[in-house]
């Protein structure tokens, strides 16, 4: 039944942030003049609840059936008012947002034309209220099942947190063993614990879980479905590893991503040299001389060891901008535990900043400091060797607080290899459908309030896949992964947004052109009935169907021609 | 006069800097004379203004950009050294020998200041191949040979150029030359800071170039190579240095050798020196060294610094024309010990300031009884047909 439109307006000041540009009073005022409209007001924030109260208090008296709030971007209070005026019974989709903040006091100067533009936009947004649609909310129901990728400690965390909860998880891991990078590593900063100690009881209680279906050797083919019911294709290599796969279909309701990191390689380097100097090593061979205790280049006890720090990081020209946050406490471990094996040993570390972010972690720094390592601050620009001394490197730097520029002889040189996201990323990111950041790891929904989320429902991140990081903060993330994936599981259902592409049937020719044009495999030709339909749940409402459709048979709805054309006609 | 920082230093970005220091560590000068790259971007940030007179540490700088291949932020540290020379050039602070090579620049297009009519001596006894190859470039040619100044001029070079005309010709290239009518390149100027001299060259050459529709440009000497490429916005003409056209001939078939460089099945030991202007600046490692292996009797040696991480001859970025603040200690004498103790005989290179500077380290060392400093060209020369300027003076 379509019903009259009664319109309350409400203009926010925002404190200041609006009212000290724009004239909200004058704003109000001119709202009472445009058609439909029953009342309007200004207040200094709607979004407080006596600001929610007035909107509510005048739905009752005046039996209001849209409510335009002018204030901010609606992406973050638009859900505020929606909730406020279902309360009082209008329908949450009959409420519009007019940006007079972001799009208006923020960005001019002048009062006077500022208080226009914030007329137009109001009066844009009240033509459009006036049109819209009651949408009805629905929901679908939700597969109570995790699938995890990647059997690194975020992967092992996350499936256990999950497993524990009764319900079952499918950890898939491409190589044959779980542990991931954290297997090579030897022990930890900054408590100096085993790494076994920490990794062989999580690998044990995944192997015994009732509830965990380990899938070693094992790589994700193809995600298809949405939130609560994803069907994730699996393909495992034969025993006979003939390189043929068994392929298996399992049903989840949301995914854990944690795919981990790749390692830089030094020979992107070429200046320090690491391909053609037996004593320039990483720090991943030195993970691996201190865990075997031999510290020998070709049979000799290194007197002069070196650190480089940043090799593959903070570097713009190697298209890695970031800090991998965990070559400066490595380091710090590693250097001292050269100190601790060989006290005669001069052992010097080259650093731009030291970044002791965690907890301890400065503290660990200043024990390897006490210990008697020696910090040089200018970073290394080149090694070489010189034929009369093969047994040494040179390394080409300058000591930036002495402003001197040093050739500095070692006889055992470690590289402080940085993190980079997997080359498989891509392809991954292709399968989710999961956008990265600039500096290619996968990128959160929000970097502060919603860090493990993505723009995928249902997918999220843990550990290195979405950032350098160190196990501690991995472990976290994991668990905060773990958590998140848990809510549409112990929620049963997940709500659909109705303001979606739908397609009338009638109008309908099948050419599928729709089909084509949706980024989110969306549409679907029914071939029985030779018509599209749209999966509500896999649409994200981009608009690209209804403009292509040639029969004009696809409504966006919230969206419709008539409610868009009626914005603009109240703006120009 | 002081200069005021702010400008400059937001023109240059250098607000990017992190101080990491391996512009200054890699920079093959700073430790032989007071020049301080990374210390002189921070005063750049931090003071207001700089004296830029009590630097004359900047005329060290080799403009090898050893510093802007280190810098891990983008920061290019030797754009730095040469705006600071810019203004010294433009109140006319240089030393002598700076003025004088410009001078002879503006005048006579080439930084010794002969005589412009004389640019043609070079091709001695190949006055007719030169001939054919400027009328080529007056009727319009797809290859323009440009042979540089100190090629046309210096008479170590020389052979060089004539060496290379000479292998053009007997593959049956179809090459035009500019004669008298070429100019600098100017590669030299814009390092020595001369700004408004070297848009000048850039616009006259360019102008040249374009009379003459080649889609190809071949040099003698990496620096002319690397403004051309870089710097002149040549659009729809691939420049190239002539290793690497000559490597794509040997590779293609086209540029056999019937000769040697040694005797019989003899070897010559060959280490090579890359230039900055072709390697560092412009990654060209391989081209020249896969000349040099397809060149009969080269057995190719590498001295530990190669590639990336070679060493600066100092001869480059204007350092041909002034000393410098430290007289005695030379990088060229440095690197042809290095070469020496690769076991070499012949130390080979591909660019006229390297040539002229290790030869002349080469003899100041006494080593010129075991190594030879040899361009590559006179090398392809050597194991050419009977015709090559080796034989016929033998």
């Amino acid at each position: 039944m379509e019903q009259e439109p009664r319109i309350g307006v409400y203009v926010c000041h925002c404190g200041v942030n609006i009212a000290a540009t724009v004239d909200v009073e004058e704003v109000a005022e001119a709202a009472t003049e445009l058609p439909g409209v029953i009342i309007a007001r200004d207040y200094t924030y709607m979004c407080s609840d006596p600001g929610q109260n007035l909107i509510k208090q005048d739905i009752r008296e005046h039996r209001l059936n849209r409510i335009v709030v002018a204030s901010c971007s609606p992406r973050m209070h638009e859900p505020t008012f929606r909730a406020a005026a279902q309360q009082e019974g209008v329908n949450p989709y009959q409420v519009e947002m007019a940006n007079i903040r972001e799009q208006c006091s923020w960005v001019h100067k002048e009062e006077e034309k500022a208080t226009e533009k914030a007329k137009s936009l109001v009066a844009s947004a009240t033509a459009k209220a006036a049109q819209l649609d009651a949408l009805e909310e629905r929901e679908v129901e939700v597969t109570p099942a995790v699938a995890v990728i990647g059997g690194g400690i975020a992967g092992m965390t996350a499936a256990l947190d999950v497993a524990d909860t009764g319900l079952p998880v499918y950890l898939i891991e491409k190589q044959d063993h779980l542990g991931g990078r954290v297997g090579d590593l030897n022990r930890t900063f900054p408590r100096l614990e085993s790494v076994s100690e920490l990794l062989d009881p999580l690998i044990e209680r995944i192997q015994n879980h009732p509830e965990v279906t380990l899938l070693l050797d094992s790589e994700v083919m193809q995600v298809d479905g949405y939130v609560g019911s994803f069907e994730v294709t699996v393909g495992t290599q034969k025993r006979s590893r003939s390189g043929e796969l068994d392929e298996r279909s399992i049903q989840v309701g949301s995914i854990v991503v944690a795919t981990g990191y790749d390692v830089f390689d030094p020979d992107r380097k070429p200046e320090f040299g690491y391909s053609d100097y037996p004593n320039v090593i990483t720090s991943l061979e030195m993970e691996e001389r201190l865990a075997e205790g031999d510290l020998t280049v070709d049979g000799r006890t290194p007197e002069r060891v070196a650190f480089i720090q940043c090799v593959g990081s903070r570097d713009t020209q190697l298209g890695n901008p970031h800090c991998s946050r965990v070559c400066c406490m490595y380091t710090a471990k590693q250097s001292r535990l050269v100190r601790e094996m060989l006290p005669d040993s001069e052992v010097t570390v080259f650093y731009i900043d030291v970044r002791t972010f965690g907890k301890g972690s400065e503290e660990f720094y200043d024990e390897a400091r006490s210990k008697g390592v020696r910090y040089r601050r200018g970073n290394v620009s080149e090694i070489y060797r010189k034929r009369s001394d093969p047994d040494h490197v040179v390394l080409v730097a300058e000591d930036t607080l002495l402003g001197k520029a040093i050739d500095f002889e070692a006889d055992l040189v470690v590289l402080a290899v940085g993190m980079e996201p997997r080359d498989s990323a891509s392809s991954i990111s292709q399968l989710l459908k999961l956008p990265t950041s600039a500096d290619g790891f996968f990128l959160e929904a929000h970097p502060k309030l919603r860090p493990v989320d993505t723009a995928m429902d249902g997918v999220f991140l843990a550990g290195c896949c979405q950032s350098p990081k160190g196990i501690a903060d991995t472990v976290s993330q994991a668990k905060a992964a773990a958590s998140s994936a848990l809510i549409p599981l112990v929620r049963g259902f997940v709500p659909v947004e109705s303001a979606t592409a739908v397609v009338n049937e009638d109008l309908c020719a099948g050419c599928g052109m729709c089909v084509d044009v949706c980024p989110y495999d969306a549409p679907a030709l029914d071939e029985l009935w030779g018509v599209s339909r749209i999966n509500a749940v896999l649409c994200k409402a981009c608009g690209a169907c209804a403009v292509t459709c040639p029969a004009k048979a696809i409504r966006l709805q919230h969206f419709t021609a008539e409610q868009v054309l009626a914005q603009v006609d109240a703006l120009v | 006069m002081a200069l005021k920082t702010a400008k400059m230093a937001e023109q240059l970005e250098l607000f990017g800097c992190i101080q990491c220091g391996k512009c200054t560590g890699g920079c093959p000068v700073a430790r032989k004379t007071t020049l301080n790259i990374r210390s002189l971007i921070y005063h750049m940030l931090v003071d207001s203004d700089m004296d830029v007179d009590s630097h004359q540490e900047l005329w060290d700088c080799t403009a090898c950009f050893t510093c802007v291949e280190r810098c891990p932020k983008d920061v290019e540290p030797a754009e730095l050294v040469i705006s600071l020379r810019g203004e010294l050039v433009e109140s006319g602070r240089v030393p002598e020998t700076v003025g004088t090579a410009l001078m002879g620049i503006f005048r006579q297009g080439n930084p010794s200041g002969m005589a412009r009519q004389d640019r043609e001596l070079w091709a001695e006894g190949m006055e007719e191949t030169l001939k054919r190859a400027k009328q080529a470039a007056k009727e319009g040619c797809d290859l323009l040979y440009f042979v540089g100044c100190i090629p046309s001029y210096d008479q170590r070079i020389q052979p060089v150029a004539r060496a290379l005309l000479r292998t053009f010709e007997n593959v049956g290239l179809d090459v035009g030359a500019l004669g008298t009518e070429e100019s600098c390149c100017g590669n030299e100027v814009r390092r020595m800071g001369e700004v408004g001299l070297f848009e000048m060259l850039a616009e006259e050459n360019g102008e040249l170039f374009r009379g003459v529709g080649a889609h190809e440009m071949v040099t003698t000497s990496p620096h002319c190579f690397n403004t051309f490429k870089n710097e002149y916005g040549l659009d729809g003409v691939d420049v190239m240095h002539y290793t690497q056209l000559l490597a794509g001939l040997i590779e293609r078939g086209e540029l056999t050798f019937s000769g040697s460089v040694a005797e019989g099945e003899e070897k010559k030991i060959v280490t090579y020196h890359d230039p900055c202007f072709l390697g560092k600046q412009n990654q060209i490692y391989e081209e020249p060294r896969s000349i040099l292996q397809a060149i009969p009797g080269v057995e190719l040696v590498e001295m530990d610094r190669n590639r990336e991480r070679s060493l600066c001859c100092e001869g480059g970025g204007g350092r041909m024309w002034v000393e410098g603040t430290n007289l005695e200690e030379r990088l060229a004498f440095q690197r042809v010990e290095e070469a020496a103790e690769t076991g070499a005989e012949i130390l080979a290179v591909a660019c006229p300031f390297c040539l002229l500077t290790l030869e002349d380290a080469v003899k100041v060392r006494g080593l010129d009884e075991q190594l030879q400093v040899m361009d590559i060209m006179e090398l392809v020369d050597l194991a050419s047909e009977a015709d090559s300027e080796a034989d016929s003076e033998a």
